[in-house]
């Protein structure tokens, strides 16, 4: 669901199409019919942004059915624990759960807590992504092992989804009720001692306002069925490209600092106040070692600097305190609050939502460096953007100041990928890079050598932590020898200088060094673990040898759920990691993950903290309680449970409840932004069409490595737009004529493909139409067209600000769009037919507004 | 008739007839099409390797098929073939709009190949009295289904065991290797363009600049070195399996029993049969319907398999000729007098 592996993954979809030659059965949930439907034994159309419907649908259908595997559930979920009783669910606040602020749009999550338990109140982006903190959770959280107790999270949880049966799911996904079943049948056949069954994803599921819930849907299902920490099972996110899982462990959000720790925030005076947001004083699992990890890091950053006498350094790190995401600064540049921007291996103008809004930022910079390896819109847009056109960019009056430099290819440098299992694997270079082309290492080591000579001689103190900052790689010529950086982040015991073994080498007094915890092993034994090819034929089943997965060189995470809680495989065909008696330890196929000594039936002494407090049925050994999470009591800011809201912009009203949307989703009002209306306000006639995009297999993202290449711009030379038949026929488009998409925000034209790989759904008599675009074109390269990002409004997930691009409201009409001047016009035109202000779709409180729903109607 | 009743074919040592003494095994492909994704990797590696050009940034709106057909500058060719439920009438204008676009579009072959038809004034397409192509696949084996279906198939040059193109080169450019696959020698192809027309699958074509003729060579040089041929290597399913000829022929046999175990009756192997009108593929295809759905003719036959009869006919034309023409000059000279 929310994937479509073999045009986005085809490479990855390869062990899918063995599963299936195996005898797997491949069910495809998706709005559109893919390659990756057309390969599926089952495909089955959904609306696009109910698949929190559509899952807590097969949870109700588990539940009621008695079909999860309950002795999985009862001992290794937070099934029997028990939540607080000011508790109130949204069934009881018609969309809502308690807490709800409808002046800030958030939740105070303090009701959410488990009895007996109390979870630090956070900020989103506060705790880092690891398990959030819990006080209390190493014993003291009130449970029912019956699972019988009202408010024990399985029947809370029960309670929840009782409303989404299969006849809701059909009203809400327009998924009949047969192929609903179908997918249940065969997904809970496939599940239990003997079976298991995978969940695969991508960012059809993150790229919406419900997009944290999403996923929390997909794990709820899972761990109901005993999918989780098994092998078979699990929940596979496909990233979006090669490195993608390297640069969130080693982020480049700025959020995180390296291994999902949090960036500091403004008012953290010193470590101890960082570590007591990190961490509880009373709770389960390795996050209890945080302190280990953070010193580790600081000792990385700045070398023999960073002593206990200074807290390491922490003060020099930076504080954020609040938004500053992407989103947030392009629209500060608007303002005229930021004034420089660095672009590196993205290319905003045409690949981020909004495009105008991503453009008019960048011409109100000062300065702007763009490094990549063609010269792309990001770069060009002073002279080629659609705003030219409008006159609302002037090349000749334009203030920014731009740079592009060269880049060189992933294959012209050695470096690491670290894949969607957590694989790390070594590439060597394959060619020097040419001319002025240079790699990223090569760029940060110069641009640090000419900043660090600017900083010499300062007495700011804002200049502190650069005259600090160790960064004393070993160099190969010009730039530093990345294996050097590889080892760096492995981590170095300080007392002998040579590289420590794993993470749990780590310490907290400064004698270790450590870029990112999570990698601690990869270059274990002074070895580039990550470069080692042994072949499949040479080694067994889990190819230890191939590589290094993080954590540990573990392939499959929280793997001690694959055995029973004797410490049994569950079953024979499914073994992977088991307690030996003899011995006294766990062993298995794979690393497991958990304390290689503690016993089955362990059960720690009322003090232990940390990874000492779990007990011999703690598979989560990250999670505060060492349970996995049905119930969500902290860690996510729009709710303990995911719950079915209509995307931001829909042309349906919620068939569940009066709230209508994410009551916590992140809206922008602003000009350059506006909203189309969705029920219950406004005119939805003007934009009656759900628009939903991805990718193509020949093209690349925002087209930068694949426009600018024959082989590949021959195979999807243009921009085109697919429709149903049906819709087709309503509004009067021909197969390869011209068509112009409209939202909001822009117009965009494509040439049609009518097919009948789109169909319209029918809910509740509603019939709905979908409309599909790829995003891989903007005004350069060998084949260049409009750019689909300009569609879409900035709205966001209050989790992790993720946008929702993928599903907005349009209109689809004949012909190309107008231009220039008659553009701007015409948009005005039609935002004022729909009554759009910069107002309307961010009122985010619609439970208990208009007391019935809308009666049915058909789509003009 | 199922892969299980087949009997083997009788050894056909291609390379040996042809003046190898010691040949390795004859090589060929096996492509699966049931578990192709449409990625076009082949396409892409093939071009690559080969240095074969861009062959025009046109749309042509045949599914996600904008390469067409096989050709001098595609050696390697993704068919899709959408195929409708039974009872939605697809929109006629869509196939309409696909067959102008496919006639009209510029493609890097020549005149007795791929290259457009000539426009009559206007700008429209001349009508040559053609038969017009509607999509692949439209409006055939809907019978049996009940779902829409999308296939994909990945075509390339069938390195016939009898080749039509080889048997008609007259300069020995076009040879038959010691795998026993058929590759062009470009530096001895005089552009005659027999081979077009010898080849009953419109597999080559010649590249306008210089009119000499390309194909797949089924990477010859890349043989030579021991390596996979580079679509077979970017493949990542093994839709495209490479390998000797007669393991091939066994693991599509198997293969094809599988599919047909799990109900999948309509599958069937093409080119497998040593006694078709090519003497069998060196490239077998598993498809899921019949070759026309996929734009591939049902029952091609190499045209000089009829020759030696056509030359038998001819020279028994010829002396019926010499003999008639001897009875006139006999009947002139001892004729009755008057």
């Amino acid at each position: 669901m929310g994937s479509n592996m073999a045009e986005a993954h085809p490479v990855g979809f390869q062990w899918v199409m063995e599963a299936k030659k195996n005898g797997a059965r491949v069910v495809h949930v998706d709005p559109r019919f893919t390659r990756t439907s057309a390969l599926a034994d089952q495909y089955v159309r959904i609306r696009a942004g109910t698949d929190i419907a559509f899952l807590g649908g097969v949870v109700h259908h588990v539940l009621s059915n008695d079909l999860d595997f309950r002795e999985y559930v009862a001992a290794y979920t937070n099934a029997a624990f028990l939540v607080n009783e000011g508790f109130a669910d949204t069934e009881d606040l018609d969309g809502l759960f308690s807490g709800y602020d409808p002046a800030t749009g958030s939740y105070d999550t303090t009701t959410w807590d488990y009895e007996g338990a109390s979870q630090r109140v956070t900020a989103p982006m506060e705790t880092g992504m690891g398990g959030p903190p819990i006080e209390g959770a190493a014993g003291g959280i009130a449970q029912d092992p019956t699972l019988q107790h009202p408010r024990c999270v399985f029947q809370v949880l029960k309670r929840h989804f009782s409303r989404y049966t299969p006849e809701m799911v059909e009203r809400v996904c327009g998924v009949p009720r047969e192929q609903f079943l179908q997918v249940c049948d065969d997904w809970t056949a496939n599940s239990g001692r003997e079976r298991t069954a995978a969940l695969i994803y991508s960012v059809g599921w993150t790229q919406h306002t419900v997009g944290a819930q999403n996923i929390r849907a997909g794990a709820i299902v899972q761990l109901l069925l005993g999918n989780i920490g098994r092998p078979g099972g699990g929940i596979y996110a496909l990233r979006g490209h090669a490195n993608i899982q390297g640069s969130t462990d080693i982020p480049t959000l700025f959020d995180l600092l390296p291994g999902y720790l949090p960036m500091p925030r403004a008012g953290q005076a010193d470590l101890t106040a960082y570590l007591d947001r990190v961490r509880a004083r009373n709770q389960k699992g390795y996050w209890e070692e945080a302190d280990a990890y953070l010193v580790s890091l600081l000792k990385e950053y700045f070398g023999d600097a960073a002593t206990a006498d200074n807290d390491f350094g922490f003060g020099w790190l930076p504080r954020i305190n609040g938004d500053h995401g992407t989103y947030r600064t392009t629209m500060d540049m608007i303002d005229g609050r930021v004034f420089g921007y660095l672009v590196m291996g993205q290319n905003p103008a045409v690949g981020s939502a909004n495009g105008r809004l991503q453009r008019l930022a960048l011409a109100n910079l000062d300065w702007l460096v763009v490094r990549d390896l063609t010269m792309i819109e990001t770069a060009s847009f002073w002279k080629d953007a659609p705003e030219v056109e409008t006159g609302e960019i002037a090349p000749e009056r334009c203030r920014t100041e731009v740079f592009f430099l060269p880049a060189a290819a992933h294959t012209e440098k050695a470096g690491s990928f670290t894949q969607t299992q957590r694989m790390v694997q070594w590439r060597e270079k394959g060619a020097e890079p040419v001319g002025d082309q240079r790699s990223d290492l090569w760029f940060f080591h110069q641009l640090w050598r000419r900043v660090r000579e600017r900083v010499a001689d300062s007495t700011d103190p804002r200049d502190e932590p650069l005259q600090r900052l160790a960064w004393d790689y070993r160099t190969e010529g010009d730039e530093p020898d990345p294996q050097d950086v590889l080892r760096r982040i492995n981590g170095i015991d300080l007392t002998t200088g040579r590289t420590v073994d794993g993470f749990t080498d780590l310490r907290s007094d400064g004698t270790t060094a450590c870029g990112c915890w999570q990698y601690s092993g990869v270059y274990k034994d002074e070895v580039n673990q990550a470069a080692r090819r042994k072949p499949h034929d040479q080694q067994g089943p889990y190819d230890p040898e191939w590589g290094w997965t993080w954590p540990a060189n573990r392939r499959l995470l929280y793997n001690r759920a694959s055995a029973d809680l004797d410490g049994r495989p569950w079953s024979e065909r499914k073994e992977l990691v088991w307690w030996d008696p003899d011995q006294g330890r766990w062993t298995g196929h794979d690393v497991p993950d958990f304390p290689l000594t503690t016993p089955p039936g362990f059960d720690p002494p009322a003090d232990a903290r940390g990874p000492a407090a779990l007990r011999g049925d703690d598979p989560f050994t990250m999670q505060a309680d060492g349970k996995g999470w049905l119930f969500a009591p902290t860690g996510v800011v729009d709710g303990p449970l995911p719950t079915h809201y209509e995307p931001h912009e829909s042309p349906v009203r919620n068939p569940l409840y009066r709230q209508q949307s994410n009551p916590t989703r992140r809206v922008y009002p602003r000009p350059e932004n506006p909203y189309d209306p969705s029920p219950p306000e406004g005119d939805p006639d003007v934009f009656p069409f759900v628009l939903t995009a991805s990718r193509l297999t020949e093209h690349h993202t925002a087209g930068g490595m694949s426009r600018q290449l024959p082989h590949l711009a021959e195979l999807q030379p243009e921009l085109t737009v697919e429709v149903s038949p049906e819709l087709a026929r309503l509004r009067g488009l021909t197969h390869l004529g011209w068509a112009h998409v409209v939202t909001a925000r822009a117009a965009v034209e494509a040439r049609v493909y009518v097919t009948d790989r789109m169909a319209p759904l029918r809910l509740d008599g509603q019939v709905v139409h979908q409309v599909w675009m790829p995003f891989h074109w903007g005004p350069t390269g060998l084949v260049t067209g409009d750019s689909f990002n300009d569609l879409l409004g900035v709205v966001a997930d209050a989790n992790v600000l993720i946008q929702e691009s993928k599903v907005a409201t349009c209109d689809v009409r004949p012909g190309r769009r107008p231009r220039g001047a008659e553009l701007t016009a015409f948009l005005e035109r039609l935002r004022s037919r729909a009554g759009i202000t910069s107002a309307t779709g961010t009122t985010l409180l619609t439970a208990g507004r208009s007391p019935t729903n809308p009666p049915p109607r058909e789509a003009p | 008739m199922t892969a299980t009743d087949r009997t083997p074919p009788p050894p056909v040592d291609l390379a040996r007839r042809n003046g190898y003494f010691d040949p390795p095994p004859r090589m060929g492909f096996f492509t699966d099409t049931s578990v192709c994704i449409g990625c076009k990797a082949c396409e892409v590696a093939c071009k690559e390797w080969n240095h074969v050009p861009e062959d025009g940034l046109d749309l042509l709106g045949m599914s996600m098929d904008n390469t067409g057909m096989l050709g001098a500058n595609s050696w390697r060719h993704v068919a899709f073939v959408e195929q409708r439920r039974p009872g939605t009438a697809g929109p006629e204008e869509q196939t309409l709009a696909v067959e102008a676009r496919l006639r009209a579009a510029p493609r890097g072959g020549s005149e007795l190949g791929t290259t457009p038809l000539p426009t009559a004034p206007g700008g429209a397409v001349a009508d040559l009295g053609m038969p017009t192509v509607g999509r692949p696949g439209d409006g055939t084996g809907a019978e049996t289904r009940t779902d829409f279906r999308w296939l994909m198939e990945s075509d390339v040059c069938k390195h016939c065991t009898e080749a039509g193109c080889l048997d008609v080169c007259p300069t020995g450019a076009l040879f038959r290797t010691e795998f026993g696959t058929v590759v062009v020698q470009q530096d001895i192809c005089n552009g005659c363009g027999y081979c077009v027309s010898g080849c009953p699958y419109g597999v080559i074509d010649r590249r306008p600049h210089d009119g000499r003729a390309q194909k797949c060579t089924l990477c010859y040089d890349r043989l030579k070195g021991g390596l996979t041929p580079a679509c077979a290597k970017a493949c990542p399913t093994e839709s495209i399996q490479f390998g000797p000829l007669d393991e091939l022929r066994e693991r599509a046999d198997r293969r094809l029993a599988e599919l047909h175990g799990q109900g999948v009756a309509e599958a069937e192997l093409y080119g497998r049969d040593p006694d078709d009108g090519v003497g069998g593929h060196g490239s077998l295809f598993l498809l899921l319907d019949v070759p026309e759905v996929y734009g591939l003719p049902p029952a091609p036959v190499v045209p000089t398999r009829s020759a030696p009869q056509i030359w038998r006919r001819v020279g028994a034309a010829a002396a019926a000729f010499a003999l008639a023409g001897i009875g006139a000059f006999a009947s002139a000279a001892f004729g009755d007098h008057p």
